[in-house]
């Protein structure tokens, strides 16, 4: 705290004196000050913990019962007893990682679009337009999901993708209803399209013009700038965005539960019905049949949190490295 | 205004402007104004307008080829600005509009047919900050070429322009590492190197030498000597002994009486810092203003 | 060398310049049909919930009590008291932990306890809902029964990442002139923050807590386990349970009468109208508000 020097306006006492009063109030509202504010940041920290030791201590009933074994089961028959993770873990990867793909080239795309080639009066009205997309909250997604784009994916999108690349098992014969990993997948795209393109633009306006004019003046298109010189210097933060979709993508619950389709994976056809760990504790713990059911479901949560905490930590450490890059 | 009705005395102020210790060019004084030497650029009357605000106007010159051309003249009259209208540069501020007649060998610069990236192919820039890429020293200089689908022997090509600018000898065994470790000068001097890696024809230099320390500049200048033969150099400066020193002509832009930038004269270069014709000329060189 | 054009040519493409720019055109041109999809899907959503939507809006609807198992009659009444009241719990619980919560970070942490609890900020903001909701549900529905109190726990714990993060955004563009004129005039730090910093930073923090209260209030998952699943009525008291409107979609979706289904395009065109306007709300009113700062 800095020397206070009054104004010598009253005898030099009685500004002594109310130095002498405004440091002991003051002192005391400064120190209250500081607790709360560290309460604050100690709630987090608490809270976080309590989570991690609740899902844990949920799930231990599974976990004596199954191991790690529980990680590679197949089979999940609540009324038999039988759980097993295998099929959900699958079908959280691969609904995580085909929306990915997806939202990845259409959210590099846009974040391009938005920062680097759109006009200035475009990009103000394009840009918190991509961003609602994501305001759109989930179980809404999941309505939307049910009775506009599963009928759309069943009826126009199957047979083309089908004849066109059914060749790979993913693309098999397209179904009667269109509830299906792959139209989970898509609704978890339209989830997570707009977190890259709107993290993806932050990083790309942070490019210097001067290395833009420089790659100009060398007579490149802007293409070649762009691949060049914008996309080499932000790799890693776009990197970190990827996987901040990612972490998004595989926590989704309610959407997912609503047009994923819920059968047992046994097949890599993307057109059947699945399900991911996030969507099947939904859907079965407000209904469990057993406190094992229960327990298994927790242990799925775990399973699901661990994740989410390693991709979210990863994403920030890939972010941190672009932030010094610089 | 003529030289009689004030005249400079014949002895006593000498304009303040002293030679480099080498010869002066003299190949340029034999030059002069001869009719057979090609114009690279030719500008009638060419204004620019930043919306409604007018920045330049009635800037009329001729630059010639295989000439160092240097533009004068005090801060925010118009240098830079007309240096940029010479490869389209400012095209992308917002605004901008170029009025007159400004033409490239006698094409329309401004043509709507005009391929801009191909007009920065041919008239490269180097900027008043050194711009490097953060990639290794090589790579910033065979990326342009390579994407002209100069593949062939890019190792001599990456060579031969640090031989030109002067940087071979003291990058050639780190060519790997990134530019960003390079000094100020050295930076600059890679910024050269990579725009005449690619053989443009004219080349640009916006205040190279200002953000760098006097070793740094010298080495800059002594590089636009060598590079006159092969290229058309403009270099835009607010050094007026640098001009001297590298411009076979110079043009000196200043603000008129409507606070615009304009050209005031454009001449040789000994002969506009020995005896200037226009009086706001003459004030400048000799330091009463700017 | 052909790729060294003849400078007196006309100034067209020389060399490989006409592919090179018909590359970078169909580049730009996929950029742009990106950016144009992602608007027609959002503008195709907002059409179809509208479609749908409009149509089961009155005031009964918005009075009712809620459906019967097969969706006849009702409304949505005390899922939209619940919902605003779980919200009021939430940001409750959100705001003042948020807000401390950039304060100390800004103001007071060290540089380890500055990078831990980021960290922790950064984690708590990319939990899946879903962890939130079975969280809640271990911890107090399975001991004390549902609760809007439970639900409003729920939902501050997806508020307060981005109250915290958003304050803490706002409260580090105050000019840091401000901070030390505040000093350099004796002011107690505790003045400097409550009187200088924190109403600077108010319209970013006002900003912050508006876009989180409408992110909760579209939340399911962490209300999943903490409602009464059927037959909920119309109810304040938070200590028991409370209906929510999303929750609410989702028991209706998971029915599967065509009269429940109505309802549901009803209830989601009412919370996409809140959701977007409060978004559209807030964006105009900080614009506005920073310019009359002049930040």
């Amino acid at each position: 705290m800095p020397l206070v020097t009054q104004p010598a306006m009253n005898s030099a006492a009685a500004a002594r004196a109310r130095g002498a009063r405004l440091n002991r109030l003051d002192r005391r509202a400064n120190r209250t000050l500081k607790w709360l504010a560290w309460i604050g940041g100690a709630l987090v920290f608490i809270v976080m913990f309590l989570i991690a030791y609740q899902v844990i201590d949920g799930a231990t009933g599974a976990f004596d019962k199954f191991g790690v074994g529980f990680l590679v089961h197949k089979t999940w028959i609540p009324a038999a007893g039988e759980f097993g993770a295998l099929t959900y873990i699958y079908g959280t990867l691969i609904t995580g990682v085909f929306s990915l793909i997806l939202a990845t080239i259409l959210g590099v795309s846009i974040g391009l679009f938005l920062s680097l080639m759109a006009p200035r009066r475009v990009a103000v009205i394009v840009g918190p337009l991509v961003e609602m997309l994501a305001a759109i909250p989930s179980v809404v997604l999941g309505l939307i999901g049910i009775y506009l784009i599963c009928p759309f994916i069943a009826s126009d999108v199957e047979p083309a993708l089908h004849s066109v690349l059914g060749f790979l098992p993913l693309f098999g014969a397209p179904q009667p209803v269109g509830n299906s990993l792959f139209t989970a997948s898509l609704v978890l795209v339209i989830m997570v399209v707009p977190i890259i393109a709107a993290l993806t633009r932050d990083l790309f306006l942070t490019v210097p013009s001067e290395l833009r004019d420089g790659a100009e003046a060398l007579g490149s298109t802007r293409w070649e700038m762009i691949r060049g010189v914008v996309l080499p210097m932000t790799s890693s933060g776009v990197t970190a965005a990827c996987v901040l979709g990612f972490g998004r993508a595989i926590g989704e619950a309610i959407a997912v539960s609503q047009v994923v389709g819920d059968q047992p994976l046994d097949h890599l056809d993307l057109f059947l019905g699945g399900n991911t760990a996030a969507s099947v504790i939904a859907l079965q713990y407000p209904s469990a049949v057993s406190s094992l059911h229960t327990s298994s479901l927790f242990y799925l949560a775990t399973i699901l949190l661990v994740f989410s905490l390693l991709v979210n930590f990863g994403a920030r450490q890939l972010g941190r490295r672009s932030l010094q890059g610089r | 205004m003529s030289l009689t009705e004030s005249p400079l005395p014949s002895e006593g102020v000498r304009p303040r402007v002293r030679l480099t210790d080498r010869a002066p060019d003299t190949a340029v004084v034999e030059r002069r104004e001869p009719v057979t030497r090609e114009v690279v650029f030719h500008a009638r009357g060419v204004s620019v307008h930043y919306g409604a605000k007018l920045a330049l106007d009635e800037v009329s010159l001729d630059i010639y080829r295989n000439y160092a051309t240097a533009f004068i003249g005090p801060s925010g009259c118009g240098k830079s600005t007309f240096l940029r209208c010479l490869n389209r540069m400012n095209d992308s501020i917002a605004g901008f509009k170029l009025g007159g007649d400004l033409q490239y060998y006698g094409h329309d610069l401004y043509d709507a047919r005009v391929n801009r990236v191909e007009v920065r192919r041919r008239i490269g820039m180097v900027f008043q900050k050194p711009n490097p890429f953060p990639k290794s020293i090589y790579e910033n200089i065979a990326w342009a070429a390579r994407n002209l689908g100069m593949r062939d022997n890019l190792d001599e090509r990456v060579e031969r322009a640090l031989r030109d600018a002067a940087l071979w000898d003291e990058v050639k065994d780190r060519l790997k590492s990134s530019a960003l470790g390079l000094s100020g000068g050295q930076q600059q001097r890679l910024c050269i190197a990579r725009a005449i890696a690619i053989e443009p024809d004219v080349v640009l230099l916006d205040e190279p030498a200002s953000a760098l320390d006097p070793i740094a500049t010298a080495s800059i200048e002594d590089l636009i000597h060598e590079l006159k033969a092969r290229y058309t150099i403009v270099i835009v400066t607010h050094n007026m002994q640098q001009a001297a020193r590298v411009a076979d002509k110079t043009a000196f832009f200043s603000l008129d009486q409507a606070r615009v930038g304009t050209l005031i004269e454009y001449d040789d270069t000994p002969k506009l810092f020995s005896s200037p014709t226009d009086r706001r000329t003459r004030d400048y060189i000799t330091g009463q203003f700017g | 060398m052909s790729a060294i054009p003849d400078p007196k040519h006309a100034l067209t493409a020389s060399g490989n310049l006409r592919r090179r720019q018909l590359v970078s055109r169909a580049f730009e041109t996929a950029t742009v049909l990106a950016a144009a999809l992602a608007v027609a899907v959002l503008l195709i959503l907002i059409y179809y919930v509208v479609k749908h939507g409009v149509s089961a809006i009155s005031l009964s609807f918005f009075t009712s009590d809620l459906p019967a198992y097969d969706g006849v009659g009702g409304g949505i009444g005390p899922a939209l008291v619940g919902t605003i009241e779980m919200a009021l719990i939430a940001t409750i619980i959100a705001l003042p932990t948020g807000v401390l919560t950039a304060l100390y970070l800004s103001q007071f942490a060290g540089p380890r306890g500055d990078r831990i609890l980021r960290l922790m900020l950064d984690l708590m903001a990319g939990l899946p809902t879903i962890i939130v909701g079975v969280f809640v549900a271990g911890l107090i529905t399975n001991r004390f029964g549902p609760s809007g109190l439970a639900g409003g726990l729920a939902l501050s714990i997806v508020e307060v990442p981005l109250i915290a993060r958003a304050s803490l955004e706002a409260i580090s563009r105050v000019p840091q002139i401000l901070v030390e004129a505040s000093d350099a005039l004796g002011m107690a730090r505790w003045r400097g923050i409550v009187g200088v910093v924190l109403p600077t930073a108010s319209s970013g923090i006002v900003t912050a807590t508006i876009l989180a209260v409408a992110r909760a209030s579209g939340e399911t998952a962490p209300l999943l386990f903490t409602s009464e699943l059927y037959g909920q009525s119309f109810s304040v008291d938070p200590r028991h349970s409370l209906a929510s409107v999303p929750l609410e979609i989702f028991q209706l979706l998971e029915s599967g009468y065509s009269a429940s289904v109505s309802k549901a395009w009803g209830a989601a065109f009412t919370l996409m109208v809140v959701i977007l306007a409060a978004n559209i709300g807030a964006r105009v009113w900080l614009r506005r508000s920073e310019r009359k700062r002049g930040l």
